[in-house]
């Protein structure tokens, strides 16, 4: 067994040491996985980002009262006597003075430019109330102040400050019926509503000549009381409400761009991994034909298949993880952090996120760089070791 | 023509080797196609749109509902052919991942000023007598399965019904295609008619979503847009009057950096096989020196040698470039069959010439070094080297 031991440390030793002088051949392998792992940690941290901006949206001890039959705040429509009505259900917190925490909320859009292009994005406009910093806690001013109530001023998420053009404090922005003041940048926590424009509720509603809302937002009592202010509302015969947590109702909004996102990624990377393994293979082909003649005399000098075959995989295994490591590396310093914005079609509007290259995308971007090393070194390595000795020495 | 068995031989000296750098080669044309195919499919709509079509909508977002009468006015403008108007129904047909566009218009107008559906004179006329009629997409019925004479139902999720509930129930009366196959995916949708919808929605009643304006002349399209946004200046409700290119153009560029993305990845996938198929031309260029130095000694011309070896690498590029494309021709309308909304997925002609370019692009790149270093071999080095 220590003999077995020592001449798989000789026999990959030796070859590795051998790996520049065929370095081209290697770099191969190195680039050609490096740019599989790095475009399929690069697409899948886009999803990740995606996803990680959904998820951190809402929480469990909030609930969104829509429209009964409405799938998302635009196409759902709350008269103010129904939003009273969700507001004074049981299970719904109250502030010191008895107040429910809740908001009547508008949804609409607002088309800004990005500033490359002047072409329109669906931006969202919030109507809400200053009451808003009490309900959505995670959400707090970092730049200039809160809107006033009655006034057309505007606060920024940050995420649509950094993506949409004339958005910093001090700037005016088209919202309805002309141009309002941006008063404030806020930040809630890198979630979705650092997409959106906040206003005033009761200016917006005047402005844009609507006489209801879109939408209730309420913290709960506590996550528990959720069952019981769901079953209030549903047995009330005076409304017909979709009553839904935050997290579900934000994990629905999101399923199908994730998902497409997720596919693209997987798919793309499958068929560039696919692509990969010829190279690999290629590769280590070609550097075990130009050591026939040192395999064959290893082998009558009395070195076993095992050792020969351990150490041409170990080379494409550690060709391989080079590559990995590059690509993770190079994505990493590309793309995280990389902010976009798209349109999410299931809420016709924009939602701002950043890539993240995260350490579990890394580690599967690395055990791809490993499996597909493997592939490509094993065959090679099974060719190595059925060498005919007398044959490979005789060529020679 | 009589080196072609030479080149032939040559190319397949090494089998593996050549059937794996093919291959890898023939999975990123593949992957070429296929990508090429989803980018076009997204700026499909701004193909289609017609020269003389104007979109016209709330100012400050296509989801402002306009009022009726803004229509009667546009209609009257100089310089109007025709008008139209449309809705977002936002329905959904028993699941929502069953997405299809249903959009409420003027049935008659948006027949007139869309000529791109095509649909059999009986059916336009049931559409246009039957107030639950709706017509759809042939694609869509075929996925779905429905015929003439179906009863439809769609839960709306935007628009109740008067007595609060929100399932409606259509009648399909039209199932209708597209003059070009390509422009498919661009009118997969349901059409139901704007005076019903109007009348049985519970609230909204006597608006419209936005209008589609044909103009008599295409060129003074721009001046029309301002005219008609100055007709609604300072109104309640202002309007934004765009061509229907740019208005398609818009929703493209919101999906963002879709295109940017599609041609790093192509560029990352080009960039690793370049490396890889220069490596192998390089290596059986290196394994082949006396062979070269013997045709070089028999009378062969520099010139010749060069060319051998860049028609080695042209069969190999070219041959597999097109390998790649074809599986892709023969997989993407499966594919298509399979995804909402890409119907039209299919590989254009500009991409396939592109593709074919970059091919050749290849070949040069890939077969230049191996090539010179064969036409400056020295017969006797070579030879003696050995």
């Amino acid at each position: 067994m220590a003999s077995m031991i020592q001449q798989i440390s000789a026999v990959t030793g030796m070859n590795l040491r051998n790996v520049p002088s065929r370095w081209g051949a290697s770099l191969v392998v190195v680039v050609g996985i490096g740019g599989v792992v790095g475009v399929l940690v690069a697409l899948l941290a886009m999803a990740e980002g995606f996803r990680a901006t959904l998820a951190s949206t809402g929480r469990d001890d909030r609930a969104i009262v829509l429209r009964g039959g409405s799938k998302d705040e635009l196409g759902s429509v709350m008269l103010r006597e129904q939003a009273q009505i969700v507001a004074d259900a049981p299970g719904v917190r109250r502030n010191a003075d008895g107040k429910p925490l809740a908001l009547f909320e508008l949804y609409m859009l607002t088309d800004l430019a990005k500033p490359d292009d002047p072409s329109p994005n669906n931006v969202v406009v919030r109507g809400t109330s200053p009451a808003v910093l009490d309900v959505r806690n995670e959400a707090h001013i970092v730049q200039g102040r809160m809107f006033q109530t009655g006034l057309r001023e505007v606060v920024v998420g940050r995420g649509a400050s950094g993506q949409f053009v004339n958005l910093s404090v001090g700037s005016k922005v088209e919202i309805r019926d002309g141009q309002w003041d941006v008063v404030g940048i806020f930040e809630s926590g890198g979630d979705v509503h650092e997409s959106e424009l906040w206003v005033d509720a009761d200016v917006l509603m005047a402005a844009s000549r609507r006489g209801a809302f879109n939408s209730v937002s309420l913290e709960l009592e506590n996550a528990g009381a959720y069952q019981k202010f769901r079953d209030a509302l549903t047995a009330d015969p005076r409304l017909t409400v979709n009553v839904q947590r935050e997290p579900e109702y934000y994990a629905s909004r999101s399923s199908a761009l994730s998902t497409f996102i997720t596919v693209l990624g997987y798919s793309v990377a499958i068929i560039m991994a696919i692509g990969a393994v010829f190279g690999a293979l290629n590769t280590m082909y070609v550097a075990v034909s130009a050591r026939s003649v040192e395999i064959a005399t290893l082998r009558a000098i009395g070195f076993s298949n095992g050792p020969v075959i351990i150490s041409v995989l170990a080379e494409a295994l550690l060709l391989a993880l080079a590559g990995g490591v590059i690509g993770a590396v190079i994505s990493y310093i590309i793309f995280n952090g990389y902010s976009v914005s798209t349109l999410n079609m299931q809420t016709f509007s924009q939602v701002a996120f950043a890539f993240r290259v995260t350490p579990a995308l890394v580690q599967e971007g690395l055990i791809l760089a490993l499996v597909l090393g493997f592939i490509g070194g094993l065959f090679p390595a099974v060719r190595a070791a059925r060498l005919p000795v007398v044959e490979a020495l005789r060529a020679a | 023509m009589k080196f072609i068995p030479l080149i032939w031989a040559t190319l397949w000296r090494r089998k593996p080797r050549t059937i794996l750098t093919m291959a890898s080669v023939i999975v990123a044309f593949l992957l070429y196609a296929m990508l090429t195919a989803v980018q076009a499919a997204f700026g499909a709509g701004v193909k289609v749109a017609g020269a003389d079509r104007l979109v016209t909508m709330g100012r400050y977002s296509l989801t402002e509902i306009l009022p009726y009468s803004h229509w009667t006015q546009v209609k009257t403008l100089p310089g109007v052919a025709n008008v139209t108007v449309a809705n977002w129904f936002g329905g959904v047909y028993k699941d929502e991942r069953n997405f299809f566009p249903q959009f409420a218009v003027d049935g008659e107008t948006y027949l007139d000023i869309y000529p791109e559906i095509v649909i059999s004179p009986e059916q336009r006329k049931a559409f246009l007598d039957t107030r639950t009629g709706v017509i759809v997409a042939k694609s869509l019925a075929e996925r779905f399965g429905w015929k003439l004479g179906d009863k439809l139902p769609i839960q709306s999720t935007i628009w109740p019904l008067k007595n609060g509930t929100n399932l409606w129930t259509f009648d399909i009366v039209g199932i209708f295609d597209t003059q070009k196959p390509e422009d498919r995916s661009q009118f997969e949708m349901l059409l139901m008619r704007q005076e019903y919808f109007d009348e049985a929605r519970q609230f909204a009643n006597g608006t419209i979503g936005w209008m589609v304006v044909k103009v008599k002349d295409p060129s003074q399209a721009p001046q029309m847009a301002k005219n008609i946004d100055a007709m609604f200046k300072n109104s309640a409700h202002e309007t934004r009057t765009e061509t229907e290119k740019a208005f398609n153009q818009s929703f493209v560029k919101q999906m963002g950096d879709i295109g940017m993305i599609i041609t790093s990845i192509l560029g990352a996938v080009f960039f690793t096989l370049l490396l890889l198929t220069g490596n192998t031309m390089m290596q059986s260029v290196r394994d082949r020196i006396p062979e070269l130095a013997v045709l070089k000694t028999i009378g062969f011309s520099d010139r010749s040698v060069l060319l051998l070896v860049l028609a080695e690498s042209a069969f190999l590029c070219i041959g597999a470039a097109l390998v790649g494309i074809v599986l892709a021709m023969l997989i993407l309308p499966g594919l298509a069959a399979h995804i909402p909304g890409f119907t039209g997925l299919a590989l254009t002609g500009p991409a396939f010439a592109l593709a074919v370019g970059i091919a050749f692009a290849l070949t040069l790149v890939v077969g230049a070094i191996p090539a010179t270093r064969a036409m400056r071999l020295n017969i006797v080095n070579a030879l003696s080297g050995h």
